[in-house]
Parts: structure tokens; C-alpha cells; sequence
């Protein structure tokens, strides 16, 4: 053995003795240890009660905190619900018909002229463009029930819940949100995306090290701040410079809301960007690519399904936002098209109305059916934006043919 | 001994304060396959990466001297690294085909150089898949994700990918270390047929590697260039001890 192991490296032949000396004694030690036997006792199931008790509390509040939100949706449900059961009629009708009794005391002590007296009241703007409008629905309101005439003005274009002949009509509500949402993700989504790809291919390390932090902080910027900021500020500027009529508008506020969802985006887009392999860009710098060439011909195409959730989260971010709509967007209820016309959001008008409303009366209700409706689009946006991604990115990097 | 395609003149290389190539000067000859080998952070990766200055791309290099390539300095001021990187491929270690079909990986390169002909991009794309020794196996499906391939014949894609731009040297990072011996005697068949129209210099672990495909071999320890020699004379009679005993597995 030893002969054969010398024409080796000399340190090996030291190394022999040594490793010999410790030998004994190791194996002295392993008859000592070498009591353990594999038996039913030595390997019996230990009890560890701390572990178990810890693995449990975080189960609990795992479930807790779906739970938490589940039933926070099922709560908002649960108050819309009577809009579509019989539930709400009897409650409509016992108001409505307190509200037709006052009517008819009204008529009873004077003439007709009351009624349109006390519509004006509650509508100045309203009147004169829903007059004919709002003839068909009071004449309604006889023979048809409460719940049905909800129903009907659910698809109304007009919103005027607190009129003495409310209409609950989401259109415009709709509207107002999808304007908003269409002008500010115009604004947020190339802003962010092309500064998150300056900052993720071009800007040297220092700058990204600035930028980063910078635009991520105006995530954590308090909504009000921003509205207020666009309130005071913006909405002056946008007036001079495009010299419309309306101060607050769908334009400033979209500006506005830009601003909130530019962060978001930006942040996932980065993220996205960074974790693109470095090896993509090597194979196409090693090819003769410019930076230029490499970033937009294959960091932005293999980034693309991260852009793409990116882009939806800062939609769920604009559709939900509420702060900032309430205060610098007019919060008119209209059904126009024109951006630089007043607008009312879905948000806006849960956060402008909620606290004057009747408990369970149906503009309550309705209320509660727009929150709904927001959690369901956010749901639906984020549902797709993982569930889309997730399945886009593994056909992209795992090869599945595309 | 044929013409010298790329001449390294005292070429130092600092990462930082690090100096991770000592005053190396080498010179590689036109069509042949030069092998880089040494342990694990001599410095012939990095040495490979001066030649297309992909270390450019790292912050904080420092680097003098000079690299000749048909006796005009690549590190000269008005040189454009863009421009030089079209003529001096790389393939690297691990096979990295972009996540696009098999024929928009081959065509990426022409493209960005200009070329939007379809007719001239199939032509290019063909013929270059089918030095690389893969075209049978993909023909019928050139618009499939390249992820699909095996990790052989994703390696042989990037080599047809570096040869669509027209190169005329061909950098390669350890080519085959990720690979299995069927895939790799299969690269390394392909080195031995390239070399007729490309100048190769690959960085290689595997000494018999190096043997088989290399007719230079430069033995790098420690930043250094310890020996560099025509293949055959490096494995059989190498001058210095060190290398013997690299070669003969003793240390490294």
C-alpha cells in the first residue's frame, strides 16, 4: 500500500501516520456509539408539541386572512342582494310610499305645478336634458314595483339616487370610470414602461440606483396628497394651456391617477426586465448588437407577459383608486365622451355617497352593488394578469411551442 | 505555421484592483482551433472575452496592452465594439437561445444587420444551420420555440446563430461542459469542420477535449500564460513543469 501511494505528492505519506492515530480512537468511539439499534423504540414518533402548535397558529392565520377577505366580499354581496329579491321592494315600497303619500299631500294640497316644483329642487342641471327621461319612469312608479323600476334605471343613463324620483343608472358611472381609466393608463403605461426600460438596460448602475427607489416612492404616496396636488395645481395648468371650460375634468383627473399607477407599473416592469437572463443579452451583444437593438429586440419582447401584468395591475390600481378621482375629477355624473368634460367614477360615488345614505334603503343597496361590481373587474384584471402571464411566461421559458 | 489572425501584445486586465491577466502575448494563427486551458480562474475565460471586448459590458475593467486582429488594435479609441463583435462570435458555456422560434433565433442576427429580405433570411438561415450540423434535425420545425431542443442541439443552434452573422473568428466558452459525450463528440466534430472557414479559440476544462479538437493549446495559470504551443507538443513534451502536471492531472 504504501509503496504504491510514494510516487504521489509527499504530503500524502505524512498525512498516513496521522490519519492512522486518529483512526483508533474513532473506532473506540464508535463502539461506544454504536449502542443504537434500529428498533420500534429508538425510531417511535416524537411528539414536538412547540412545532406543532406553531404550524397550526400559521395555518390559522393563513385561513384567517382569506377568510377575511372572503367574507368581506360576501358582506358587500350579501347588500346588494336585495336589489334583485323581493327583499328591497317592501322596504322601496314602504319609502317610496311614504314618498308618494308626501307627494300626494303635496298634489292634494296644491296643483301639479308642485312636482315639477320639487324636482328642480333636487336637479338644476338635471331637468331640462331628462325631462322626457324621467316622465315615463314617474309615470311608472304607479304601476310597476319599486324593485323593477331599480332594476330598469340600473342600465339608466342617469345617476340621481337622491332625486324625489330616484334613478340608479350605472351608465354613466361606467363611463366615467372606463374615461378615466382609458386616458390615465395612456398617460402611466408608455411613461412607465419606457422609464423602467432606461432604467433596467441603459442608465448605469449609479442612476438606477437613484431612479429606483425614487419612482417607488411615489408608490407609497399618500392619494390625497396627489389629488390634492392635481386639485390645486394641475387642473390650473391644464386649464391654461388647453383653455376648456370645465376646471375639474376627466383629463386631469386621468393625469392625475397617471401618476398614482406610474409607479406600480414601472416597478413590476423593472423587476420583469432585470430578471431577464443576462445570457439573452450576452448572445445578442456577442452577435453584434447595439444596447439599443438588444433592449427593444429582446429584453422587451421576452419581458413582454411581465409588461403586460404590469400594465393590468396599474388599471386595477386606476379602477379602484378613489381619493384622487373624488377630488379632481368634477365627480359630475355624465354621459359624454368629451375628456375634458366632468366625470363621476364607480369608487368616487361609493366614497362620495356611502356616508349619507339610508341604511338599507336601495340607493344604499346600489352602493353596495358597485362595490361589487368593483371587485369583481379588479378580480377578473388580476385573475388574468396571473393566470395569462403565468401561462404565457411558461410556453416563453420552458419551451412549449408557441 | 499558417498566418496569424489575432496578436496579443502585453494585454494586463484589471477587475477593480484585481489583476486578472498579467502582460499576456500570444499569437493565434488563421484557421485553426486554439485551446485555452488552466483551473478555474486563471483567467482564460476573461482572456477569451478581451478578443470580442465583452468585458467591456463589466464595470470597473481596466485594461492595457494590445490585441491585434489582422494587425489592427481592436482596442484602438475609434473602434466600435458593435461593429467588432459582428466579426468575432462567441458561443458560450451554457446554451443560450433567445426565447423565439428556431428560425427567428438563426435569423436575429442578418436582421439587426440590416438584412429584411425573407428570401435572402431563409437562404442565410439554412445554409448556416446546416454548417452547424443541425438543419436535419430541425428542418420541420423551424418555427418552434428553440427551448424545445435538447441542450445539444441548442448549443449547435447558438453556433449556427453566431455563424448567420458572417464571423470570422469564433469565440467559445467551455462549449460542452454542460453537455453529454454524444452531444459533445458531436461538437466537437463541428469544431474540426469549421476551422476551414473560421479562426476558433474555445476554453475548455476537458483536457482530452483539448487534445482531440485543438491544434494550439495555451496553458493559463494564475493570469498568466505559461505556455502556448502546438497541441500535440504541449501534451506529449511540455516545456514547463507546471504544465505537465496541470496536463497530467496533478494539480487544478
Amino acid at each position: 500500500m504504501n509503496s504504491e501511494n510514494n510516487n504521489g505528492i509527499p504530503g500524502q505519506e505524512e498525512q498516513k501516520p496521522g490519519t492512522e492515530l486518529t483512526g483508533q480512537p474513532a473506532e473506540t468511539t464508535e463502539v461506544n456509539t454504536s449502542k443504537f439499534v434500529f428498533s420500534n423504540e429508538s425510531l417511535k414518533k416524537q411528539m414536538r408539541p412547540s412545532e406543532f402548535f406553531a404550524e397550526k397558529i400559521i395555518t390559522g392565520v393563513a385561513f384567517l386572512s382569506i377568510a377575511v377577505i372572503i367574507l368581506i366580499f360576501l358582506f358587500v354581496f350579501r347588500e346588494t342582494l336585495p336589489i334583485f329579491s323581493g327583499k328591497a321592494a317592501k322596504k322601496t315600497e314602504l319609502s317610496t310610499a311614504k314618498q308618494e303619500t308626501y307627494g300626494e299631500a303635496a298634489a292634494e294640497s296644491s296643483s301639479g305645478k308642485q312636482e315639477v316644483y320639487g324636482a328642480t329642487d333636487d336637479t338644476v342641471v338635471t331637468t331640462e336634458s331628462q325631462a322626457g327621461d324621467s316622465l315615463p319612469s314617474y309615470s311608472g312608479n304607479e304601476s310597476v314595483t319599486a324593485d323593477q323600476v331599480t332594476l330598469k334605471s340600473l342600465a339608466g343613463k342617469t345617476w340621481m339616487p337622491v332625486s324625489e324620483n330616484p334613478r340608479y343608472g350605472l351608465l354613466p358611472l361606467i363611463i366615467g370610470t372606463l374615461k378615466i381609466t382609458l386616458i390615465s393608463i395612456l398617460f402611466a403605461a408608455p411613461l412607465a414602461i419606457l422609464a423602467a426600460l432606461f432604467s433596467a438596460a441603459f442608465a448605469p448602475r449609479w442612476m438606477r440606483e437613484i431612479i429606483k427607489p425614487a419612482i417607488e416612492l411615489l408608490a407609497g404616496f399618500p392619494s390625497v396628497v396627489i389629488g390634492f396636488f392635481a386639485l390645486m395645481v394641475m387642473a390650473t395648468f391644464f386649464q391654461h394651456l388647453f383653455g376648456y371650460e370645465t376646471r375639474l375634468n376627466a383629463f386631469v383627473g386621468g393625469v392625475a391617477m397617471a401618476l398614482a399607477a406610474i409607479p406600480i407599473i414601472f416597478t413590476v416592469t423593472e423587476d420583469v426586465m432585470t430578471a431577464v437572463p443576462s445570457t439573452y443579452k450576452e448572445a445578442s451583444l456577442a452577435l453584434g448588437a447595439s444596447k439599443w437593438q438588444t433592449a427593444f429586440f429582446v429584453t422587451l419582447p421576452a419581458a413582454a407577459p411581465g409588461i403586460f401584468a404590469a400594465v393590468l395591475l396599474g388599471i386595477g390600481r386606476i379602477f379602484g383608486e378613489t381619493m384622487i378621482v373624488l377630488m379632481a375629477t368634477g365627480n359630475a355624473a355624465m354621459m359624454s365622451l368629451n375628456p375634458f368634460e366632468s366625470v363621476r367614477t364607480l369608487s368616487a360615488t361609493i366614497g362620495a355617497e356611502m356616508a349619507e345614505v339610508v341604511f338599507g334603503d336601495t340607493h344604499y343597496n346600489v352602493l353596495f352593488l358597485i362595490g361589487t361590481l368593483l371587485f369583481v373587474f379588479t378580480f377578473a384584471l388580476n385573475a388574468i394578469a396571473e393566470f395569462y402571464v403565468k401561462g404565457k411566461l411558461m410556453t416563453r421559458l420552458q419551451g412549449k411551442t408557441s | 505555421m499558417k498566418e496569424i489572425k489575432i496578436k496579443t501584445k502585453d494585454l494586463t486586465l484589471y477587475y477593480g484592483s484585481k489583476m486578472a491577466l498579467n502582460s499576456i502575448s500570444v499569437e493565434i494563427p488563421q484557421n485553426q482551433v486554439t485551446a485555452l486551458i488552466g483551473p478555474s480562474g486563471c483567467g482564460k475565460s476573461t482572456f477569451l472575452r478581451t478578443l470580442n471586448r465583452m468585458n467591456d459590458l463589466i464595470p470597473n475593467v481596466r485594461i492595457t496592452g494590445e490585441v491585434l486582429v489582422d494587425n489592427f488594435n481592436i482596442y484602438d479609441k475609434n473602434v466600435d465594439s458593435v461593429n467588432l463583435r459582428k466579426k468575432v462570435g462567441m458561443v458560450f458555456q451554457k446554451s443560450n437561445p433567445f426565447a423565439k422560434s428556431i428560425f427567428e433565433n438563426v435569423a436575429y442576427g442578418p436582421r439587426i444587420n440590416g438584412v429584411n429580405d425573407k428570401k435572402k433570411l431563409t437562404e442565410i438561415v439554412e445554409t448556416s444551420l446546416q454548417r452547424a450540423a443541425i438543419w436535419d434535425e430541425v428542418k420541420d420545425r423551424m418555427h418552434d420555440s428553440a427551448l424545445g431542443l435538447s441542450g445539444g442541439q441548442q448549443q449547435r443552434l447558438c453556433i449556427a446563430r453566431t455563424m448567420a452573422v458572417d464571423p470570422e473568428i469564433i469565440l467559445m466558452d467551455e462549449p460542452a461542459s454542460a453537455l453529454d459525450p454524444i452531444s459533445t463528440s458531436k461538437i466537437e466534430e463541428l469544431i474540426f469542420n469549421l476551422k476551414e472557414n473560421y479562426t476558433i479559440i474555445i476554453v475548455t476544462h476537458n483536457m482530452q477535449q483539448a487534445a482531440r479538437v485543438s491544434d494550439h493549446t495555451a496553458f493559463f495559470y494564475m493570469g498568466e500564460l505559461v505556455e502556448f504551443g502546438k497541441t500535440k507538443k504541449i501534451f506529449t513534451v511540455p516545456v514547463k513543469k507546471q504544465t505537465e502536471d496541470y496536463i497530467t492531472g496533478r494539480f487544478g
